[in-house]
């Protein structure tokens, strides 16, 4: 799983109102190199919900990421650089994602989120 | 390539897509999301066309398990979720487009339209659709005015050859007719 989609998902159990954003717990991460592109990079940026991909990444050990962000760093290419490791180049292969709110741990395995609900979850 | 799950699309499919593409751009470049993505070949069709990001989401784990491995036999990269589409929570429109071949709810009545639902909340851009036609002017209408949409078009009628599933089906294979749209979410 990639920080892009971590960025996405939140906690999905019903009555849950603070889901987002799920806390990464990391049995085991790889970093794998995605071709760089910025106007991708540029694009998402306001899709993206800064201070969870900042934890997420720093839970994988990346500590690179600025506090805060603003489009204006956009203009940077080493800026650029760092936002698109922790987006698209570190992947949590095994571990959970934890809900802020209950503390449900939703597993991680090959990759793979599994945020499949219990029947008295739904 | 390896094939599973249910519901095998005619393989024009991602040619039409591809036609679509051409016309309007809701693929290159872009997040794509495929909702109940069983063996992949929606999501790897996009892979394929070009979008940058693309969410494979399935609840079924051995599905996931073989959209993996058939995105590897392609050196595709798609990323996997499992998770049932009807208690999918996002934060908003954070994909730009939902591309799906929806269980039509032969055996679980709406399931097409739930998917639906919940594609045009996460799309900000284009949701692409498979529905049974004879369900046509329901789909327009309850897109429209229940589901967010801003506009709703067929681009195309498809046949879909369905093997006998039940007893009932006297013919051994039933033919029917299948609606490609291409729906448009309103801005949030
Ligand atoms: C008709 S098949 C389409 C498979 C694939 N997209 C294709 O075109 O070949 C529907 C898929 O939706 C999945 N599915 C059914 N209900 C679902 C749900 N509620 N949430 C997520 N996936 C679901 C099934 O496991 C199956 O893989």
């Amino acid at each position: 799983m990639r920080l892009l989609t971590h960025n996405m998902l939140s906690c999905n159990i019903k009555g849950v109102t603070n889901g987002f954003p799920l806390r990464l717990e990391v049995e085991k991460f790889v970093e794998k190199e995605v071709e760089f592109n910025s106007d991708f990079l540029k694009n998402m940026f306001v899709k993206i919900e800064w201070k969870a991909l900042v934890n997420a990444a720093r839970s994988m050990g990346y500590e690179e990421l600025p506090e805060e962000a603003d489009s204006s760093m956009l203009d940077s290419d080493e800026f650029l650089k760092k936002f698109h490791h922790a987006l698209l180049e570190l992947h949590l292969e095994e571990g959970a994602l934890i809900c802020p709110e209950t503390g449900r741990r939703f597993p991680v395995n090959k990759g793979i989120p599994n945020m499949l609900l219990h029947e008295d979850e739904v | 390539m390896a094939v599973g799950g249910t519901g095998t699309i005619p393989n024009r499919i991602p040619h039409r897509i591809s036609n679509a593409e051409n016309s309007f751009g809701d693929v290159s470049g872009k997040v794509v999301a495929d909702f109940g993505c069983g063996c992949g070949t929606l999501g790897l069709a996009s892979a394929l066309l070009g979008a940058e990001y693309v969410i494979g989401i399935d609840v079924d784990s051995q599905s996931l398990e073989i959209a993996s491995i058939n995105a590897e036999d392609l050196e595709l990269d798609i990323n996997l979720v499992q998770c049932d589409i009807n208690n999918l929570q996002w934060r908003g429109q954070t994909v730009d487009t939902v591309i799906m071949n929806p269980p039509f709810g032969t055996r679980k009545k709406g399931a097409d339209m739930n998917f639906l639902s919940v594609a045009l909340k996460v799309a900000s851009q284009a949701v692409y659709s498979l529905h049974k036609t004879t369900t046509r002017e329901h789909i327009k209408k309850t897109a429209l005015r229940d589901f967010n949409a801003k506009s709703a078009e067929v681009i195309c009628e498809l046949r879909f050859d369905v093997p006998q599933l039940y007893k009932f089906h006297k013919k051994k294979e039933v033919d029917i007719a299948v609606d490609l749209w291409r729906f448009v979410p309103l801005k949030e």
